[in-house]
């Protein structure tokens, strides 16, 4: 097998990690603001298809990924708007109606696409931007120093989140917001402004997050496409309780994976295929099985906030 | 600090109603700046109410506040903190996952985090408290008098001219109860105004300037700080006492046994001693460990043996364990470590059913919802234990009218105030879903009852009544473990007093009229704050 270890193959191994890498990831940060403000959002893998399908739209519109991945922003907010005035205004049932988001995502997303692209799809290259120098080492120069800028606009996305939560005090609303609703009522703090930003930027995630897979991994739209990704986000996001370093572990791992079974299936390892693409879920499900102790869920979770109310 | 105008606060004819209860009916007060403000009156008498209106918590239906003159409208915390209203509520608003500072910043405005700039308004804080605390240990971690002088300082953290201190002494011991006082003395001494709110007579007494009393959601009594001063302690208290009960002075047992309810005196013992070496030990818990659930604390280690005619008091700040020591007796939660006995038998893995048959009772402390069914009728609620036995369940059909008689026995000998035993359970008050639970429990052959927070936000004669019922209970040879965040009532109730200190029996003392509340602070503040 050592001599499958090509620079080439290396290459190739590591851009398909990212690939698996990038959405997962960019979901489970959304999630963690959710979830560090006290929102359960069951309603990500439609959000992430909305943000898909939007992104795949409005690039083909305007031949610019830029311009799509923004697209992709506002198609997974715009499924997170349910979210915010059902649950977060209302105190509507937040687990009720992040199904529905997830089976309207996944219906409306398939409709449109039947309507619109079904016949004759488009297919989207994704730019890339060599950076000069580092590109040209082998192995990882092809693979992670020429990725398309989206790439490096995420990995910073990812990286202000993880330290505002940590570092200001918006990130301190969040946690207590999610904690204890009602020490930050009282310490002057709004539950309800904490809570829908963390919505809005829950679906800013989950949308960008379906849109690089779309956009940047797929290079099309197909009905259903996140294939439960946006459960597996919400899994890492319990198992990381806000601690996004531990969300970009995770999600390595789960690409890795992927990756793997992907190069298993090239170096001609005789198993079937549909065992090697159950690879990436069965190691997230041992990660949790191994790890379920540590997975806290707080205690207001889900629960929506009422002045007053003990 | 910036130093607090002086002046005052007018509260003007407030009325607040909620279903079914008027809380506040035209209450006026004038909180003074320099002057402690006591609020008296039971629970239920509306002293709550009257303080969220003041913080913003909740619109008054109809009433006005003025500030110095001035008629303003508090429509929420943080209106509340711009007015300069801080407010320690009884229930911690601490968020337990945090830091110290962390807590204090919450609410700050500004992008980042100025953990410098919060660090030194701390030390300033602490140097006005009187108190040091580390501002980087978690707030799940602090003793519960380091816990209230945290959440002073949270509330004076933006400058504050009117402190609110709701209820703060339950659970602290003589000394703390000391420093806290020494603490409010700085304070209004810098020209702050305190409201201390307190259903203890003798609190009111030593700490207040002027008093006011409130009963049934009425303002029923003040005593400015001329009259308190010129009155001796007697006369105080017999003008106060007048006023918490009124015409019904003579129904609580006169003077003496009204003072007494209030809390006129320190607690002293009222149970009769007992030689326990010539009593057979009932309930015996052997180094038993629980499984813990997701979010409260599970009970490690604890060896507990009570013998008959004994009740054997808990304390401990709340959410240390204490549930989790309950259900681990009732059957309700698996003992994972270590072994229940009852009686000499092992019944460690016997469920709630076949030890309820034994006689070991449970008295929750979370009474509406898991104490009784809301939307069944009393009688029901009575008889939930004891669904399928004979003779009120024949070849699994109900037999109402063995139900009802038996329905109506028990409310007639815990004088339960019910329209009849049909109504259903929700509408009763809190005192009367106790007394249902208790009755529930506590008859048929029960030998062991475990009760939990039992007199937790009830008035004072149901309050009484449950502890005569308890102590009737071990009189007559029943083993209690009383489980209680009243300092005073385990003091009043236990021969022995067990700490819980996350999920660990830290110490035990014998309640033997020499200091118990003492001790047991101490080991509260050793278990909870190693090396303070």
């Amino acid at each position: 097998m050592s001599d499958l270890l090509t620079p080439l193959f290396i290459s190739t191994f590591i851009a398909t990690c990212i690939a698996g890498v990038m959405p997962l990831l960019l979901a489970s940060v959304g999630e963690t603001i959710g979830e560090q403000a006290g929102i359960l959002n069951l309603g990500i893998e439609g959000m992430m298809l909305a943000g898909a399908y939007v992104g795949y739209a409005v690039t083909i519109a305007s031949g610019s990924l830029w311009l799509g991945m923004l697209g992709g922003a506002a198609g997974g907010m715009a499924m997170s708007l349910i979210m915010l005035v059902l649950n977060t205004w209302l105190g509507l049932n937040q687990i009720v109606l992040g199904i529905a988001i997830t089976i309207a995502g996944q219906g409306i997303t398939s409709v449109l696409y039947q309507e619109n692209y079904a016949n004759g799809q488009v297919s989207i290259t994704p730019d890339s931007w060599m950076i000069p120098g580092l590109s040209r080492i082998p192995a990882i120069g092809g693979s992670i120093f020429s990725q398309s800028g989206i790439f490096w606009l995420c990995i910073v996305l990812a990286i202000v989140v993880a330290s505002f939560l940590a570092r200001t005090n918006w990130g301190l609303s969040i946690r207590a917001a999610g904690q204890k609703p009602s020490s930050l009522d009282a310490a002057g703090g709004s539950v309800m402004n904490t809570r829908s930003q963390a919505v809005l930027l829950g679906g800013f995630f989950s949308g960008i997050g379906g849109a690089y897979l779309s956009l940047l991994v797929v290079g099309a739209f197909t009905p259903f496409m996140t294939q439960g990704l946006g459960y597996i986000a919400i899994v890492v996001t319990m198992l990381s309780r806000g601690r996004v370093w531990i969300v970009a572990i995770i999600s390595v791992l789960y690409g890795f994976t992927q990756a793997l079974g992907a190069a298993m299936q090239l170096a001609g390892v005789s198993i079937p295929p549909q065992l090697i693409s159950m690879l990436p879920y069965l190691v997230i499900m041992a990660v949790l099985l191994i790890f379920a102790r540590s997975v806290y869920v707080s205690p207001v979770l889900g629960a929506p906030y009422t002045r007053g109310a003990r | 600090m910036a130093a607090p105008t002086p002046g005052v606060i007018s509260l003007k004819h407030i009325t607040k109603a909620f279903p079914g209860v008027i809380a506040n009916n035209d209450i006026s007060l004038d909180l003074v700046s320099g002057q402690v403000h006591c609020l008296l009156g039971e629970n239920g008498a509306g002293k709550s109410t009257l303080i969220s209106i003041l913080a913003g918590m909740q619109l008054p239906d109809s009433g006005t506040i003025e500030i110095d003159g001035s008629p303003v409208t508090i429509g929420s915390p943080k209106t509340a903190m711009r007015y300069g209203i801080g407010v320690v509520h009884q229930h911690s608003t601490l968020v337990p996952t945090l830091t110290v500072i962390e807590n204090l910043m919450l609410g700050e405005t500004g992008l980042l985090l100025k953990e410098k700039r919060a660090k030194a308004r701390l030390d300033e804080l602490s140097d006005l408290l009187g108190a040091t605390i580390d501002p980087d240990s978690l707030a799940a971690d602090l003793g519960l008098g380091q816990q209230q002088q945290v959440e002073i300082a949270k509330a004076m953290w933006t400058g504050s001219r009117l402190l609110i201190l709701d209820e703060p002494t339950s659970m602290l011991t003589p000394s703390a109860i000391e420093n806290l006082a020494q603490s409010v003395e700085r304070l209004t001494a810098q020209g702050l105004g305190v409201v201390f709110i307190t259903h203890k007579l003798r609190e009111a007494y030593s700490m207040g300037d002027c008093v006011t009393v409130l009963r049934g959601g009425r303002k029923v009594g003040f005593l400015s700080s001329d009259e308190l001063r010129s009155y001796t302690e007697d006369e105080a208290q017999t003008a106060i006492l007048q006023a918490m009960f009124g015409e019904d002075l003579a129904a609580a047992g006169g003077l003496a046994d009204a003072a007494d309810l209030a809390g006129a005196a320190d607690a002293v013992r009222e149970i009769p001693a007992v030689d326990f070496s010539v009593r057979p030990v009932v309930l015996e818990l052997d180094d038993v460990t629980s499984a813990g659930r997701t979010m409260d604390v599970a009970v490690k280690d604890v060896s507990i043996r009570i013998h008959a005619g004994e009740i054997f008091g808990i304390a401990g700040i709340d959410g240390h364990g204490q549930t989790g020591l309950a259900e681990v007796v009732a059957g309700q939660r698996v003992a994972t470590r270590g072994s229940v006995r009852f009686d000499g038998n092992d019944i460690t893995r016997l469920g709630v059913r076949e030890r309820q048959a034994l006689g070991v009772r449970y008295v929750t402390d979370d009474r509406l919802h898991e104490g009784t069914v809301g939307s069944l009728s009393v009688a029901l609620n009575l008889m939930l234990k004891r669904i399928g036995k004979r003779p009120f369940w024949r070849f699994g059909q109900i037999n109402r009218a063995a139900v009802n008689d038996e329905a109506e026995k028990l409310i007639d000998q815990y004088t339960i105030r019910t329209p009849s035993p049909s109504t259903r359970a929700a509408a009763l008050s809190g005192g009367n879903l106790q007394k249902v639970l208790l009755a529930r429990e506590l008859g048929e052959g029960a030998q062991v009852v475990v009760v939990n927070k039992p007199t937790y936000g009830l008035d004072l004669k149901t309050v009484r009544l449950v502890h005569d019922l308890l102590r009737d209970f071990a009189s007559a040879g029943g083993a209690v473990l009383l489980i209680s965040t009243e300092l005073d009532e385990l003091v009043e109730l236990s021969h022995r007093i067990g700490v819980i200190s996350k999920g660990e029996i830290v110490g035990t003392v014998d309640n033997d009229g020499v200091n118990t509340a003492e001790k047991v602070g101490q080991y509260m503040i050793g278990g909870t704050q190693d090396g303070d």
